[in-house]
């Protein structure tokens, strides 16, 4: 997979297994998915494609807070995210909930998260840190899990999470050349969704594809269809084994769209996107297409996915009202994960508001 | 006891601190088999073998990063920043990132990473090499800033740092390194951070200071002597969090402070101490708390140096001014 610097741009040519139709092009590729996989990532994109419409409407209640939202995404998100093993190490950015939630983080933290409550952010067995705020920190930092993982002589990876114009960050260069550096076993997943809230991806780089920036880094690199399930899997899945048997890190750049907002607090798509794009996009949908391929082996219904819609409603709903349930942050909780051990200063300031909260 | 200058002091910290605990890494920028720039990592790589002691590629922000995410992993790295001025390009991993781990993931993580670097004037540096930071530092809320001003602090403090179980910036003055030397006990013992400690006794007035200038400060309070003026020489050691009480109950005792620092005037620590000082102790005091600070400009290119970095002249002349206020 390690590519010459010959005519790089010609060597990234996007990975695909299922068209937008549902037909497998790609057969020699399909990955070694039982039917049960095959349902359990169905069930997943539906859930997550839920959860969005119901965080938007929450959101707009002002019942949530921070949310970016992930239509669009799924296939990106969730299929990269089923290969990987619970002890491996997730890092999100912002916009990765949903594999954060697949990863063990229960739905009414998630929540929490959005609205700002630390209790969000406390992964307790989850292999996994709280999504990334700036744009690129987690990329050194999944070089340092990674190699950490090496020296404990685990058989696990590390797995981070950024956009387009996340490959822009020098960190984004940073981690994955300290990554190639020690042979550490990292995924670099770039989810290319065209646009940095509205800055096109054309004009972040002069690169053709942003999977070309491994080349520099002397690291493996792939451009997959990231509005095909199959083939983010199969890819992440490839990448995961390489790094696990000392092959070091991977790129994996993953075509796709956000049908949203950058985020909930005032983007306006309209202003930077056309519809025509927009509807474009549309066509190419994971959940459509994985949906005719799964109908057409018959693994999945109209009422299966009723069932998954159903199930979500309620679990949202649930987690909502146990996300309501959670104490209120005081100034004293603040003070108290400041540090180990509460230095002259914050012993004042404990004081204060100790004072001031008992009123 | 042996003797030994702040350099070797530091390596032995490091030295008795891979021995003591496994997850110690030791890595930056020319660390391994040159031993670091000032060799202050000297012989580890060849006894602690490469696994521990590594160079890593030349990117601060990296080298900031990796040391989070082998934390993430149990480790507990103590990074090499080249030189001080240097941490511009990791500001985010230390400010950003490490100094808010244990607020941000309640508790889940915390980072218990010491970042050592080299910094400070007189030593006729290239441009942002030589600047006085801390300052930078101790407004991030979550770390510790360490600056011991000599080899028996600097291996206490050093070891302490990297048992602290939250980030610690331990600054060393280029200046200090190999000027003098220091008895240094060979066993390891810690210093608690968080705690001033009194270089000089003293009844008339008190100075207090941190790193290099506590040298400045120890030799106006000589020239004091001779004219008759009892001077108490305090060392911060840590400069965030500051030790108030050691200063307080001085400034009970001489009613007169000069505060001095190497850095800017402008948003120092200084002038942080004398407003805690005078929140606190207003009433005990017969002169305004007076600073000697350098001016404020950007660090000066080294010719420049002698003329701009403060000196022990410009403590005795605000300590006369205290004096006869």
């Amino acid at each position: 997979m390690k590519r010459t610097i010959e005519n790089v741009e010609n060597q990234f040519e996007t990975f695909q297994i299922l068209n937008e139709d549902g037909e497998v092009v790609n057969q020699d590729a399909m990955p070694d998915l039982s039917d049960e996989d095959l349902q359990e990532l169905m069930r997943r994109m539906v859930y997550t494609r839920i959860l969005d419409q119901r965080s938007i409407a929450l959101n707009r209640q002002g019942r949530l807070g921070f949310y970016a939202p992930t239509a669009g995404q799924e296939a990106s998100q969730l299929g990269s995210h089923f290969a990987m093993e619970k002890e491996d190490f997730l890092l999100p950015g912002y916009r990765d909930v949903p594999q954060l939630i697949w990863h063990g983080l229960p739905l009414y933290q998630a929540f929490l998260f959005s609205r700002g409550h630390f209790h969000g952010n406390q992964m307790g067995e989850v292999n996994a840190v709280s999504p990334q705020i700036i744009i690129g920190a987690q990329i050194t930092q999944t070089a340092g899990v990674a190699l950490g993982m090496k020296k404990r002589g685990k058989k696990n990876v590390a797995v981070t999470y950024t956009g387009d114009g996340g490959a822009s960050q020098g960190d984004f260069y940073e981690g994955m050349n300290f990554a190639g550096a020690f042979g550490a076993p990292a995924i670099f997943i770039v989810q290319n969704n065209r646009y940095a809230i509205s800055v096109p991806v054309e004009k972040q780089s002069a690169a053709q594809t942003i999977a070309q920036k491994a080349v520099a880094a002397g690291i493996d690199g792939v451009q997959v269809d990231g509005m095909d399930v199959l083939a983010v899997y199969k890819a992440t899945q490839d990448a995961r084994e390489r790094a696990i048997n000392g092959e070091g890190p991977t790129l994996i750049e993953t075509l796709t769209y956000r049908y949203g907002p950058h985020t909930m607090a005032g983007d306006d798509p309209t202003r930077y996107r056309v519809e025509d794009e927009e509807n474009e996009w549309e066509k190419k949908d994971p959940l459509v297409r994985f949906r005719k391929f799964l109908e057409a082996k018959g693994l999945w219904s109209e009422d299966k996915e009723n069932e998954v819609i159903e199930n979500a409603k309620e679990e949202i709903k649930a987690a909502i009202k146990k996300a309501d349930e959670q104490p209120k942050q005081k100034v004293t909780d603040l003070i108290s994960l400041m540090h180990e051990e509460l230095p002259q200063n914050l012993q004042d300031q404990m004081e204060e508001y100790k004072e001031k909260e008992s009123k | 006891m042996a003797q030994m200058t702040m350099i070797q002091a530091i390596t032995d910290a490091m030295r008795t601190e891979l021995k003591n605990d496994e997850n110690v890494l030791i890595f930056g920028e020319d660390v391994g088999q040159n031993g670091g720039v000032f060799r202050a990592t000297e012989g580890l790589q060849a006894d602690f073998g490469e696994d521990r002691v590594f160079d890593t590629p030349l990117a601060e922000s990296g080298i900031g990063g990796m040391a989070i995410g082998l934390a993430l992993q149990g480790f507990r790295p103590v990074p090499e920043i080249q030189f001080f001025g240097f941490v511009f390009e990791v500001m985010d991993a230390i400010s950003g990132q490490m100094a808010r781990y244990r607020y941000r993931s309640g508790n889940s993580y915390n980072m218990p990473v010491t970042v050592r670097s080299p910094f400070g004037g007189g030593v006729h540096t290239p441009e942002l090499h030589a600047d006085s930071l801390e300052g930078l530092m101790a407004q991030q809320p979550g770390l510790k800033v360490v600056i011991p001003s000599t080899p028996y602090d600097a291996k206490g403090l050093l070891i302490q740092s990297i048992r602290d179980n939250d980030p610690v910036i331990f600054l060393e003055h280029m200046k200090l390194y190999r000027s003098f030397r220091g008895e240094v006990p060979e066993e390891e013992y810690t210093i608690e951070l968080g705690k001033a400690d009194v270089k000089r006794e003293g009844k008339d007035v008190t100075l207090v200071a941190y790193g290099a200038m506590v040298h400045s400060a120890l030799k106006a309070a000589e020239q004091l002597e001779k004219d008759g003026v009892d001077a108490e020489v305090i060392d911060l050691r840590t400069v965030s969090p500051v030790d108030y009480e050691t200063i307080i109950e001085s400034v009970e005792k001489t009613n007169r402070v000069v505060v001095i620092q190497e850095a800017q005037k402008q948003a120092g620590i200084v002038a942080h101490v004398a407003s805690e000082i005078q929140e606190r102790a207003i009433l005990h005091l017969e002169a305004p708390v007076l600073r000697v600070a350098a001016p404020d400009t950007v660090y000066p290119f080294s010719s420049a140096e002698e003329v701009w970095l403060p000196n022990h002249n410009d403590i005795l002349e605000k300590v006369n001014t205290v004096m006869n206020f």
